[in-house]
């Protein structure tokens, strides 16, 4: 038998409230929904275990942070950071997400409905199997993949038409892509980083990815899936080299 | 260094401050206890006329009566009182807060065609630097700040904000570093018609305080905030520029962006940086300012720190956090991320 | 514009007449001043580094070292340096990158401090017989306490304590990071800390599974590379250091090339191999005081608030109202480096430029504590250039409860402050990933050199707290009534709060 485990949130401090979360893992339990959350931080960071938390309300910072794992499906909007530091597990935000969406994300998976504030993806990573996605379905502010250093930024800019200007896109980039539908400002692309021709495989790479943001969140894939991508990764894997000389 | 909150109801319906209270208590995680404050807007209409001079004594002794002879000098006292407060805890009256509702004598200032307000602004810059125990903290009409050092919840309390009711108000919670427990470094800062609150570092300080103390300010509350009410008292007031070219002056384009622009906007936008280059602000920060006209919002050019904007109704929201405005509105029409260096404008209809 | 060669910076001459060609010189040196042709040694001086392995290493004592042979003309102002920078970025057009903590010639503070000790009205202490307690602990403690007696007598503490480090002397040994360092020099400083009941940082490059035997000894750092960084390495270490700034490049990230990034290095750090690992200036979760309480939280969240976490900042102008919001952040210590602190590499412009001295930094930063009542709330740590047990006595004296040394470290386990750290050459084995230079450099003993220095200078200062009268370092803690300030200025004694010599 499937049993939910309820936590209110109203009120509730987030320390005690991730003592709760922690707690039911512990106890095996393979679903919590938490109510009534509003402006709690860092909840289910350093979690890990397989369980899916439904956050029902608009969390804190830093949701998910340092997480293994979990899958998070939030209703509501996320702030700053959701995915910081993220080793594994899933973030579906019905809503948009703050500025740095997925910090410094290591592995997993962040699906935003909507929008991303400014640097979304800064200082993505990847490391061996651990490969960070960050998908979102509405659109970014400047310095998109900012010092990305692995994994892959999905832009879907749904319902967004004409070439997509935020300044400063991966600015610094050495490492993993952006994905952006449709055109980019070519003046948008910041120091680092360079338009890739996006071919097949590069479609069937994101493919996946389309896919599951799509059953999470009811949209066609097909429209998505054949549209044109600017694909940008970066210019040199070290893109500071040439900045400096020895003594 | 902070969390703020600003809300305005276009349509001058006044609210009291209860939920902004609790809105702003919600971001407690983002101060430290040492410092926090509110100003509203249309909570004196029995005195709107008058400047409502909020002012810190330290003993209402020598420091009162110097105050009060400057006031007498420069015009009349329609009338005073201590501002009721309530002690809290861990919030002890350290200072005494007090009011004069003032009418300037605006004969002694001629040859100015702002000369009320200059009066009021020299007497502030005046007291605040030479009246020993004397802090003029707030100096518009019908508008008043209440700050002091303690949590969120603490300051409202202390003062009872919600016995007062406006149709703007700001709150602001701070993490000081510099000047622990003092009174006047708690935000909102104010001169004459202009509140400020702010989050973030301004790094330009020193270039800004210089520019704006050789317009004849004084910069004496030993934070970089102060220097933004005045640079927009400067911009908006004595140079007549409006809201949006106020916030273009203060968080303007980078120079790439000017280079792109059709020739006529290019030109504006490089007068702006060329004449307003030492007022320029740099370094993190999201601001709003207020006047009886409304309320504006802006975060520095690269978007250092959060601001989130909403609405409902007749209602704009400002903050560091959407969890803070839904905490005042749980049911919003809209909820958005204002881009950096936007300002986001609530005007009064 | 034509640039000659400039001239030699250090000549080396060997005494053919001691020499036995035993080619040691040679197979030592891997930056190639030296070759064998036919049955003679010949020299290339400009390879030169002044490493000194050579000499180390030569039986007969055959090798001498002459710095800068043919200088220039002599110029107050155009010094030699200031020319070969210009020839350097007049050739190249890019920023200096440097080795090692500053040159720059100004005077270290801490020799222009004196120490004081007991003359008749009261008794020096000897510490060979007498106690002498320098155990530290490093975290917060409470600013008073809640106690209850019982009805029997016994009285029960209901205050709880936060959790504290616990040292055995005041010094402990600061953040290198494995791929900065090699992984021998980590393993040896890593025995070392732990033979002396003291910490270790891992720096910002996770933690090798060789050094998890020492973990309890180790504090892991946070930087904004996040490289390494998991839950399972927060919770693998006694302490977490976020690391915000660093002495030698104050307000600049770093990064470690990617030639440096071997297949055991990117495991540790967790990034692809060869890859570039670039930590940004900010950690871009941090552009706010208020920002960086939220990541203290969130790590102490992560950890169940377990761990004591410390902040490392550069000493910067404005260091003490920086320290005093982090006492705010629920941080347990704050690190404060100075302008001489060391590096692997830094732009030579802010190395030499950008920052303040310890002496001054900590003093202002224990004042100000003070003076905001919030000094219990956190520990001071002060690292940058402490060369010996006095400046160590002397920072304490000034107000810190321990030290983090790093140079002193190395050069007890052979380094020469060549400053050529980001070559990968080290021939000391230190900071190299070269396997063959690695292996030169032997953890047990040079671990057991790191443990014999921090004894030394742990006896050094037992014996300069007893000549003052001092048997517990709580006393010398911010006694700056022991210290006397010596040619130093009114203003920078002010800082200090030391009173000139004769006072």
């Amino acid at each position: 038998m499937n049993v939910v485990v309820r936590i209110d949130a109203a009120e509730l401090h987030y320390t005690p409230l991730n003592r709760m979360v922690r707690a039911a893992v512990r106890d095996g339990e393979k679903e919590i929904v938490i109510d009534n959350v509003l402006g709690q931080r860092f909840i289910a960071d350093g979690l890990v275990g397989e369980v899916v938390i439904t956050v029902n309300g608009v969390p804190g910072g830093d949701l998910g942070m340092f997480m293994r794992g979990p899958m998070l499906v939030v209703h509501g909007n996320a702030d700053h950071a959701p995915g910081n530091t993220m080793d594994g597990g899933t973030i579906v935000i019905h809503g948009s997400a703050g500025d740095a969406a997925a910090h410094s994300m290591r592995g997993g998976k962040v699906f935003v409905r909507d929008d991303v504030g400014y640097r979304g993806g800064i200082h993505m990573k990847e490391y061996e199997e651990k490969h960070p996605c960050l998908v979102v379905g509405g659109t970014a502010r400047s310095y998109l993949g900012e010092y990305m250093a692995g994994g892959i930024v999905l832009l879907l800019r749904l319902g967004e038409t004409g070439p997509f200007v935020e300044r400063g896109i991966a600015s610094g980039i050495h490492g993993g892509e952006v994905y952006v539908r449709g055109e980019v400002d070519p003046g948008c692309l910041a120091v680092g980083a360079k338009v890739l021709p996006f071919e097949e495989a590069h479609r069937e790479r994101i493919r996946p990815l389309i896919e599951e943001f799509c059953r999470y969140f009811g949209n066609d894939p097909a429209p998505l899936i054949v549209a044109d991508y600017t694909r940008i990764g970066p210019a040199s894997a070290r893109p500071f080299a040439g900045k400096y000389t020895w003594e | 260094m902070c969390g703020i909150i600003s809300v305005v109801d276009r349509a001058g319906n006044l609210m009291d401050g209860s939920k902004i209270k609790l809105a702003l208590s919600l971001m407690d995680e983002r101060g430290s206890g040492e410092g926090a404050g509110y100003a509203a807007y249309g909570i004196y209409p029995e005195h709107a006329d008058c400047y409502a001079l909020h002012v810190f004594f330290d003993n209402i002794i020598e420091a009162r009566a110097a105050v009060e002879a400057l006031l007498r000098a420069w015009g009349t006292i329609v009338h005073d009182e201590e501002i009721p407060t309530c002690d809290q805890p861990n919030l002890k009256k350290v200072h005494t807060p007090w009011r004069y509702f003032f009418k300037p004598d605006a004969a002694l200032m001629s040859g100015s065609s702002s000369s009320e307000e200059e009066i009021v602004t020299s007497l502030v810059m005046k007291v605040n630097t030479t009246v020993p125990g004397a802090l003029i903290y707030s100096s518009g009409k019908n508008v008043g700040v209440f700050k002091a050092a303690g949590w969120p919840e603490e300051v409202a309390d202390f003062y009872r904000i919600q016995d007062y009711r406006g149709y703007i108000w700001l709150a602001h919670n701070r993490y000081p570093t510099n000047t622990r427990g003092w009174w006047g470094g708690a935000h909102p800062f104010n001169l004459l018609d202009w509140s400020v609150i702010h989050n973030g570092e301004i790094t330009s300080y020193g270039t800004n305080r210089r520019y704006i103390e050789s317009f004849g300010y004084r910069c004496t509350m030993l934070t970089d905030t102060e220097v933004v009410a005045y640079l927009v008292d400067l911009l908006a007031r004595r140079h007549g520029l409006d809201e949006e070219l106020t916030v273009r002056a203060l968080a303007p384009p980078f120079w790439d962006e000017i280079d792109a622009m059709p020739e006529k906007e290019q030109n504006l936008n490089r007068a702006i940086r060329l004449a307003y280059g030492s007022a320029m602000m740099n370094g993190p920060f999201a601001i709003v300012v207020a006047t009886h006209k409304g309320i504006v919002g802006f975060t520095d050019r690269i978007k250092l720190r959060p601001m989130v904007a909403a609405e409902k109704g007749d209602r704009l929201y400002i903050s560091s956090e959407e969890a803070a405005i839904r905490r005042m509105e749980p049911d919003l029409d809209r909820v958005w991320m204002p881009r950096a260096g936007e300002p986001v404008i609530g005007r009064v209809y | 514009m034509a640039i000659g060669s400039i001239p030699l910076r250090y000549q080396i001459s060997i005494d053919r007449d001691r020499c036995m060609e035993c080619g040691r010189c040679v197979e030592n040196c891997p930056y190639g001043t030296f070759r064998r042709e036919g049955d003679r040694i010949v020299i290339d001086s400009r390879n030169c580094t002044a490493c000194h392995r050579c000499i180390a290493m030569c039986p007969r004592d055959a090798i001498t070292l002459t710095e800068h042979p043919c200088d220039y003309r002599s110029h107050p102002i155009w010094t030699r340096d200031a020319r070969e920078s210009i020839y350097n970025q007049a050739r190249t057009g890019k920023i200096i990158l440097a080795g090692m903590g500053s040159t720059q010639s100004l005077p270290p503070i801490f020799d222009q401090i004196l120490l004081d000790a007991c003359q008749v009205t009261n008794p020096s202490i000897d510490p060979l017989r007498e106690p002498m307690e320098l155990r530290t602990y490093i975290g917060k403690k409470p600013s008073r306490l809640t106690l209850r007696r019982r009805e029997d007598g016994d009285v029960d503490l209901e205050t709880e304590l936060s959790p504290n480090l616990k040292l055995d002397t005041p010094i402990m040994i600061g953040h290198m990071s494995y791929g900065a360092i090699s992984l021998n020099a980590q393993l040896a400083l890593a025995k070392g800390a732990q033979a002396s009941g003291t910490f270790l940082g891992t720096g910002e490059g996770g933690m090798h599974p060789a050094i998890f035997p020492y973990q309890d000894n180790m504090i892991v750092q946070v930087a904004s590379g996040r490289f390494g960084v998991d839950v399972d390495y927060l919770n693998r270490g006694a302490a977490i250091e976020i690391k915000i700034g660093q002495g030698a490049k104050p307000g600049i990230g770093g990064h470690l090339p990617g030639e440096k990034v071997c297949a055991d290095v990117s495991c540790t750090r967790m990034i692809p191999l060869g890859s570039d690992a670039i930590s940004p200036a900010p950690h871009h979760d941090i552009y706010s005081i208020e920002d960086l309480a939220q990541l203290v939280r969130s790590l102490k969240e992560a950890t169940e608030w377990k761990k004591p976490v410390f902040v490392k900042i550069a000493a910067v102008h404005n260091v003490a109202a920086i320290a005093a919001g982090i006492a705010r952040s629920s941080a347990d210590a704050v690190v404060v480096d100075g302008f001489r602190g060391g590096t692997g590499a830094a732009p030579k412009i802010f190395r030499d430029n950008v920052g303040i001295p310890i002496e001054a930094a900590v003093s202002a930063v224990d004042q100000k504590l003070r003076a905001q009542g919030v000094r219990n709330e956190i520990s001071v740590i002060a690292s940058g250039g402490l060369r010996n047990a006095a400046d160590v006595t002397k920072a304490i004296a000034l107000g810190a409860d321990a030290v983090y040394i790093g140079t002193a470290a190395l050069v007890a386990m052979g380094c020469r402050v060549c400053g050529n750290c980001y070559r990968n050459l080290c021939p000391w084995g230190i900071a190299t990933q070269r396997p063959d230079l690695v292996s030169r450099l032997n953890p047990d003993l040079e671990g057991e050199h790191v443990a014999n220095l921090i004894h030394a200078w742990t006896m050094e200062v037992s014996e300069l707290m007893g000549a003052a009268g001092i048997n517990a370092i709580e006393s010398l803690r911010g006694n700056r009534d022991r210290l006397r300030g010596y040619m130093l200025d009114e203003g920078m004694l002010k800082v200090l709060d030391v009173k000139p010599a004769g006072a």
